[in-house]
């Protein structure tokens, strides 16, 4: 090869390697950030002021009806604040772990962004707060006299320490059971409130090849820890069951011990292939009449309308058995990082979020239901309506694998006693498990 | 000459046939998922049917995405995925190319140790590096940006690159070397002269890995860049899997699309694959 | 300076850079796993406090959750590994030798060998989970259903449902073994191709006229010149296996009974689902052990064989 030819071949590849690379980094953002704001206390009883520049919104709400939701709820922030750029970071979707990975990543590094998706309770409080590394927003809530206007019960997981931390977008139930409306009017059934009713219709349901409950744990033990905690309420009532995650409630008690009993008896009207099903692969068994019912929150609605079917038509919708008067909530809501570069913004940001407009934006798309008591019943479904009426009226139950009630150790805790008793069905291993994991997270002695 | 049709050769034939229907099986069935409508797709009792009919709607959503619904597309992402795999792989292949040529023939104090202290940095889990590797890159001014993704390849590509190349040189005669030095080359010269001319199949054997490694890569470019204008197509496509409702048909065309650059790579490249290979690479 | 230093001193230098980036990129970080390692740092502030080698121990042999789990975790990973390189290399030598018998259309099968290759682990993950879901009687999917229609009802299973083990071996594992030998055979294949090639046909000849069988003269002398070849993919096998994650994680992910768990799961969901970081950085230090120990050895090995050349 010539010396010529190298040296053109050589000076070729470093200048493609460069030019693209180049290429590749892009220009400088056109607006200007706007300045940080030193973290002094935040001002009260005065009015937020007009905020400018960009403000970078983080979440795992890349597809589907959270990121339509998402940016119904853009166009009322452009709307009220045209002149502020909004970057909607998001990562990788599903249930969010690899946003976390990230967003971990990132607040370590010392570069928050101006807001993040986070589930409302204790995995904000005990994954972000504790660490330091959010600002309280109480006084937002104070500013727009939001605490009329949400539920007690709403603000108390938002609560630690005498500071609210998050402002909540929706809310989601967890203890609902959806049905097959064919499949239960062939077989003479009714929508079981209890228990016994459940197991007493799997009987039926089995002796005619159906499957009673669809089960799709493939996503992750989340599933399994979801359908656990309908049948611990069922077992101890709201009450009790908020003591669970207060350590009032002992994990050694014999509720506890009725609720995994009665796990593994469900188990045997589960479909066999759980495991190789998501979530909503198991809803489509419900959808096809392999299956009669299956318990997920009520996201799971929203799958069924995906596929063409009407709430109350041919699907219809209970609390989970034995769970009637509670509600077990999520709520994804948005929180104030220390050092968000954009404090102003998003300040504004979360005011939107936690607005009348913003809600009703949001939550048709998405979903759910407003976490504000006045949302426009006009707007939702005949599901969401009846379950905006749960809301006012039932009492709250923080959401154990959503994030509400227990840390996320707790949690990944939980989940892994969870992974093997779907397995082994080994009640006293289960409890023990489940007991240390309360002692783990510090909550229990 | 050519062969006959006995019994063996058709037996032959029959198992590469037989292996390349099993090989197919995972291609048919992200080809007819990408082309059926959702409520096909969801009905997994129906994995092997085909597509009712040619859905092409899955690909136009994926590639363009639907901005009123929030949904990005893949479109803007692969050229990101072609600014990032492109200098990475240009880079990362001459460093390993310089350090092969040393390492291979230039005996200095400590050569011996500094290869398998090298090659070890292929084997740590890269997910346990994450965080000081987020800092560290932002210590140093390149955090969130293209450029230290494009360094984070270039630095772990560094052992694999280096054995291939090393060990295609040490098949290099050293009388060739020899002859350049009694002709007056020194080290760089030698490589220039001679060396480099020679490289054409380790660089296509090098090439053809890291760019499919660092096309296909998922970790790093998600924890390392932020911002979705910046994000390659892997990522892109995770974030189309990525609602609690998944549509896997627009997700299955998002993979095919997001698979042609390597594809082509494979098809066309494959034989210098096995010929760069074949070169000398292959020996451990 | 004489010559020859002055030429060792650049080739130092060349190599320089690599050696600054893979000793801060590399080797530091393993050093900051380690020290987290041997910390409690649990939660998103970082907490250095000293606490020896108690995540270790509490991995394990401790009494709870997580030792049990990591214990089905490294059984997972030895089985896994051993069988994903056996069938690699098998799979890869057999079609390696059919590929070198001239073949027509050799172009277009060793295309589709190696393709798999292109494809990133997080799609074929997906794919592999659907064609390996096992449905129930009334619905059988993926591959219980194809074997159905063909009449081989005998054949199904749970696949990776199936929570049954002989002894530590869980025999989910097997479809997810096929899925990762799947993608990476035709790299076994395309090395051992350029081994074969590599063999001077007046070797073969030679063999012939000798009279030996064919079956012979791949057993004696053709094999024998593979072994480096082989021992090189079994290095690169084995670290990509002892690593593993995308793939398991799309496709089963822990599996009912952490059936198809394995470390590099376990590492990604403690440190970010459950911030656990120390644990996280424990688990992490056990996979390099484990990887050095198979992969120094060789290093030794090869080196050894070095200086002697």
């Amino acid at each position: 090869m010539s010396r010529d030819v190298r040296w053109l071949i050589i000076a070729s590849l470093v200048v493609v390697a460069l030019g693209v690379g180049a290429c590749g980094a892009p220009a400088p953002p056109p607006t200007e950030e706007a300045p940080v704001v030193p973290t002094a206390p935040p001002p009260t009883e005065e009015a937020p002021a007009v905020p400018t520049g960009s403000i970078e919104i983080f979440s795992w709400w890349t597809a589907g009806g959270e990121a339509e939701g998402l940016a119904a709820m853009y166009d009322v922030f452009a709307a009220r604040y045209p002149e502020v750029e909004i970057i909607n970071a998001t990562v990788a979707g599903g249930a969010g772990s690899e946003a976390k990975a990230v967003l971990a990543t990132r607040m370590q590094a010392g570069d928050p962004p101006d807001s993040f998706q986070v589930h409302a309770g204790h995995e904000l409080i005990d994954t972000w707060v504790v660490a330091d590394k959010m600002e309280p927003v109480t006084f937002i809530f104070e500013e727009n006299n939001w605490l009329d206007v949400y539920p007690p019960g709403v603000i108390e997981v938002l609560s630690s320490g005498g500071d609210i931390w998050s402002v909540p977008v929706n809310i989601h139930r967890s203890n609902v059971l959806w049905y097959n409306k064919q499949v239960f009017e062939d077989n003479g059934l009714t929508a079981p409130t209890s228990l016994d009713e459940f197991f007493a219709a799997g009987d039926t349901l089995m002796a005619a090849g159906i499957t009673p409950l669809a089960l799709g744990d493939s996503g992750g033990a989340w599933v399994d820890l979801h359908v656990f905690e309908s049948l611990l309420l069922a077992h101890l009532g709201p009450e009790a069951d908020r003591g669970l995650w207060d350590g009032t409630t002992d994990w050694n008690g014999p509720e506890v011990t009725a609720a995994l009993e009665d796990f593994a008896r469900v188990m045997e009207y589960v479909n066999a292939d759980h495991s190789a099903l998501s979530w909503d692969q198991a809803a489509q068994l419900v959808v096809d009449g392999d299956a009669a019912m299956t318990i997920m929150g009520d996201w799971a609605e929203g799958y069924f309308k995906s596929v063409g079917l009407t709430p109350d038509v041919e699907f219809g919708y209970v609390p989970s058995p034995g769970t009637a008067g509670s509600f077990i909530m999520l709520s994804d809501s948005f929180g104030l990082p220390k050092g968000a570069p954009n404090r102003d913004g998003a300040i504004a940001w979360l005011t939107v979020c936690g607005s009348k407009e913003g809600q009703d934006a949001f939550n048709p798309i998405k979903g759910s239901i407003p976490a504000r008591t006045d949302g426009d019943r006009s707007l939702y479904d005949v599901y969401l309506q009846s379950a905006m009426d749960d809301f006012a009226s039932n009492e709250i139950v923080p959401s154990l694998p959503h994030g509400a009630a227990a840390s996320e150790g707790w949690v990944t805790a939980a989940g892994d006693a969870m992974t093997l008793f779907v397995a082994d069905l080994d009640v006293a291993a289960a409890q023990t498990a489940m007991a240390q994991a309360c002692v783990d997270a510090g909550v229990c002695q | 000459m050519t062969q006959r049709l006995n019994p063996m050769r058709i037996g032959i034939y029959l198992l590469l046939i037989l292996f390349s229907g099993l090989f197919l099986v995972p291609v048919y069935v992200l080809l007819s998922s990408s082309l059926k409508t959702f409520t096909e797709v969801q009905d997994l009792s129906r994995l092997w049917s085909p597509p009712s009919g040619l859905y092409l709607e899955s690909f136009r959503s994926a590639w363009f995405g639907i901005p009123e619904k929030g949904l990005r597309g893949l479109g803007p992402n692969l050229l990101n995925s072609i600014y990032l795999t492109v200098p990475a792989t240009i880079i990362s292949s001459m460093l390993g190319s310089l350090n092969g040529y040393v390492l291979s023939k230039w005996k200095f104090r400590g050569a011996n140790v500094i290869f398998p202290l090298m090659l070890f940095g292929m084997f740590i889990p890269y997910q346990s590096i994450l965080i000081p590797l987020t800092q560290t890159l932002r210590a140093m001014g390149l955090g969130g940006t293209l450029w230290g993704l494009i360094l984070v390849h270039v630095v772990y590509g560094i052992p694999i690159t280096t054995l291939i190349f090393r060990n295609y040189y040490a098949e290099v005669p050293t009388d060739l070397i020899e002859a350049a030095r009694i002709d007056g080359a020194g080290i760089l010269s030698i490589y220039w002269r001679v060396m480099f001319p020679l490289s054409l199949p380790g660089f296509v054997v090098v090439i053809i890995w890291q760019f499919t490694n660092i096309w296909n890569e998922f970790l790093f470019a998600v924890t390392l860049l932020q911002k979705p204008e910046l994000q390659p197509i892997t990522v892109a496509l995770r974030n189309l899997a990525g609602s609690q409702i998944k549509e896997w048909n627009m997700v299955m065309a998002g993979a095919l699309i997001a698979a042609v650059p390597t594809l082509l790579i494979y098809v066309f490249m494959g034989r210098f694959f096995i010929r760069g290979l074949l070169a000398g690479s292959v020996k451990g | 300076m004489t010559h020859a230093r002055r030429e060792r001193w650049i080739a130092f230098l060349m190599v320089l850079p690599s050696i600054i980036l893979i000793a801060i990129f590399v080797y530091g970080f393993i050093g900051w796993t380690a020290r987290v390692a041997l910390s409690k740092w649990d939660g998103i502030r970082p907490d250095y406090t000293w606490v020896g080698l108690e995540n270790f121990r509490h991995l394990l042999v401790g009494q709870g959750t997580t030792a049990r789990r990591f214990h089905i975790d490294l059984w997972n990973t030895f089985f896994f590994t051993l069988l994903f390189m056996v069938a690699c290399v098998v799979a890869g030598l057999l079609l390696a030798i059919l590929l070198d018998q001239k073949i027509k259309g050799e172009g277009i099968f060793r295309t589709i060998y190696l393709f798999p290759m292109a494809i990133s682990f997080v799609v074929t993950g997906v794919v592999w989970q659907w064609v390996f879901a096992p449905g129930t009687e009334t619905r059988l999917r993926g591959v219980n259903a194809l074997l159905h229609n063909m009449g081989l009802d005998a054949l199904r299973w749970g696949w990776y449902t199936d929570t049954s083990s002989i002894g530590p071996f869980h025999v989910a594992l097997i479809p997810v073994i096929i899925a990762a030998a799947w993608q990476l055979t035709g790299y076994t294949t395309a090395m051992y191709l350029a081994g074969l090639r590599s063999i001077p046909d007046e070797l073969r000849d030679a063999a012939r006229v000798d009279g030996a069988s064919e079956i012979a003269m791949y057993r004696r002398i053709i094999l024998p010149m593979l072994q480096p070849i082989t021992l090189s993919a079994l290095i690169i096998l084995g670290h990509i296996s002892l690593k593993i994650f995308d793939l398991v994680f799309t496709m089963t992910g822990r599996g009912t009974g952490f059936v198809t768990d394995v470390p590099g799961i376990f590492m990604f969901e403690t440190t970010f689902q459950g911030n656990h970081y120390s644990q996280g950085a424990a688990i992490s230090i056990i996979m390099l052990l484990t990887i050095a120990v198979v992969v120094v050895p060789y290093l030794i090995y090869s080196f050894r064989r070095e200086v002697e050349l």
